[in-house]
């Protein structure tokens, strides 16, 4: 397959570094952000004089507060960096836009080493505020009416996306026969996954029995399907090929990526509630490798609910559709030992919602030998994708 | 007739009456709900769009029938807010005009167990302030648990 047509194939990953994930952390969320960014570029073996380029995804947000409390524009100025590109991604395939956007701008030449970070900040501003989840989460201020897209939703009390995943968790039971028992594999697969992440925030076991007698919060998702709001930042180091040859490692290769968006944000639905636009993703990125599902070693599939995995994971191809949930019944098939270990920092249940790029950073930890007690046997190739509005994949290999 | 209700019962964000969407919230105010619909190739679009995104057409609110099925729902058991009323049924209805013309609604009026996904149901209204709020309810004859 000529790389010429293909953008990512001229860019890969050098470098990454994650912040201490805390529930609440007791430092702001800039210096979360400093000391994830500065991590990725030692990782790399650079300086931040390195650094041409930084972006972040969705931007700074002032409301929900602690959502996205941290820009370029300020990470770039705590951090020293003279940049040539600056990404602005409000907008598009939500948390991996920003990834697409440097690569992109690296292939054009623009720049060379470009820094992509997500930093939240939602487990400190719930602790201070005293608010639940769903009122951290209520977008459009307090008091006044709700507008645009969310007040189809908020208008009937479903002021949390637990809400919408709720449907599309009945429409997927119904549909494949799928079972509380079946989905429950996710979380527990998380936590004992999660037991070997010291930077996770869930790190106790749990069992399909705690799981299946735990409160419904939006049937038939339970407390354990939902992720878990932190404190965290997580940032990757993109580079040119070209630019990562004297690094003294072999770089993490982006042998395929994939986009599309669904209207889910703005009030349409499309289709019948078991799937997500998330399969014409799927189908992009396989389009774009001579790799072929059964190559994937590792999965790194988002998981801010639990049947969101379950949809991503038949868009990915992984399985046909309807069998993602049987595929992980049981968990043997998707923990460590089995033919598609899946999750393993513990994802977004279990580390904390560090949305979506928690998932890219351990494939690469993962590609590159670095998994400790959760490393996966020989793990060559991984695929993460990221998002439930809007949607992105990779698929990373490192020989 | 729509339904009051009392304002301590309502710690209900209610929707902005935005230009485009304000037909939407208010039409119960005749007892019909209205749906956008293209001019010119007749498809319904729900949420409303300034022109058709099929064909470019003019777009108008039309009155429709009100009925529609199931098409998925959730039990909502945690309460969000402070003295919101739980459980509740959110649900997405497909009207019976067009596939896949979805409008997300409460289901009420049967306890919250009884809903299940095929369900015919029709429209009714809570009057909240100005807002006219499209919710369903079981229609006569179709299945209850």
């Amino acid at each position: 397959m000529s790389i010429d047509r293909f953008p990512e194939k001229h860019v890969c990953i050098t470098g990454i570094g994650q912040s201490e994930v805390a529930r609440p952390s007791s430092k702001t969320p800039i210096a979360l952000t400093v000391d994830a960014c500065l991590a990725a570029i030692a990782d790399a073996g650079l300086t931040p004089a390195d650094i041409d380029g930084i972006t972040t995804w969705p931007g700074p947000v002032q409301e929900p507060k602690g959502f996205s409390p941290v820009g370029s524009t300020e990470a770039m100025f705590a951090l020293g960096l003279n940049p040539t590109w600056v990404g602005a991604s409000t907008d598009g395939h939500a948390h991996m836009s920003a990834i697409f956007s440097a690569i992109q701008a690296i292939a054009s030449g623009l720049c060379r080493h470009v820094l992509v970070f997500r930093t939240l900040g939602q487990a400190s501003v719930m602790a201070a505020s005293k608010l639940t989840s769903g009122q951290a989460n209520l977008i459009g201020g307090k008091g006044e009416r709700v507008s645009g897209g969310l007040a189809w939703n908020v208008a009937y009390n479903a002021i949390s996306a637990a809400n919408i995943y709720g449907l599309y968790a009945q429409s997927y039971f119904d549909e494949f026969g799928a079972t509380s028992r079946q989905l429950g594999a996710i979380a527990v697969n998380g936590r004992a996954m999660a037991a070997h992440n010291p930077n996770a925030v869930f790190r106790k076991p749990l069992t399909i029995e705690e799981y299946l007698e735990s409160r419904e919060i939006c049937s038939p998702l339970r407390l354990y399907d939902c992720d878990v709001p932190v404190d965290g930042s997580t940032a990757l180091l993109f580079s040119a090929k070209d630019a990562s040859r004297d690094l003294g490692r072999p770089p993490i290769e982006i042998e395929a990526m994939g986009m599309s968006i669904g209207g889910i944000g703005l009030g349409l639905y499309q289709g019948d509630f078991t799937h997500m636009p998330s399969d014409r993703a799927g189908e992009m990125l396989w389009s774009r490798t001579d790799l072929k599902p059964k190559d994937v070693d590792t999965a790194q599939i988002y998981d801010g609910f639990s049947i969101v995995t379950l949809m991503w994971m038949e868009s990915l191809k992984l399985c046909g559709r309807g069998e993602a949930a049987a595929f992980v019944e049981g968990g043997s098939r998707i923990g460590l030992g089995g033919e598609l270990p899946l999750n393993t920092s513990g994802g977004q249940l279990s580390q904390g919602r560090l949305h979506g790029y928690g998932h890219t950073y351990e494939a690469c930890l993962q590609l590159w030998g670095r998994g400790g007690g959760r490393q996966v046997k020989d793990a060559k190739v991984s695929i993460v994708c990221n998002g439930g509005f809007g949607y992105g994949a990779l698929l990373l290999k490192c020989d | 007739m729509p339904s009051e209700h009392s304002p301590s019962a309502s710690v209900r964000k209610l929707p902005a009456l935005e230009p485009e969407t304000a037909f939407y919230w208010q039409a119960g105010k005749d007892g019909v709900l209205k749906i956008c619909r293209c001019q010119s190739c007749q498809r319904y679009i729900h949420p409303p769009l300034p022109r058709c995104p099929a064909c470019q057409g003019e777009v108008q609110p039309e009155a429709v029938s009100g009925r529609g099925r199931v098409a998925s729902y959730t039990i909502n058991r945690q309460q969000w807010l402070p003295g919101m009323e739980v459980p509740f049924v959110f649900a997405a209805v497909e009207l019976e005009e067009q596939k896949e013309l979805y409008v997300m609604t409460n289901i009420t009026g049967c306890p919250v167990d009884a809903v299940h996904r095929g369900q015919l149901v029709e429209v009714g209204f809570e009057l909240h302030e100005d807002i006219y709020l499209p919710v369903f309810s079981v229609r006569e004859g179709s299945h209850v648990d």
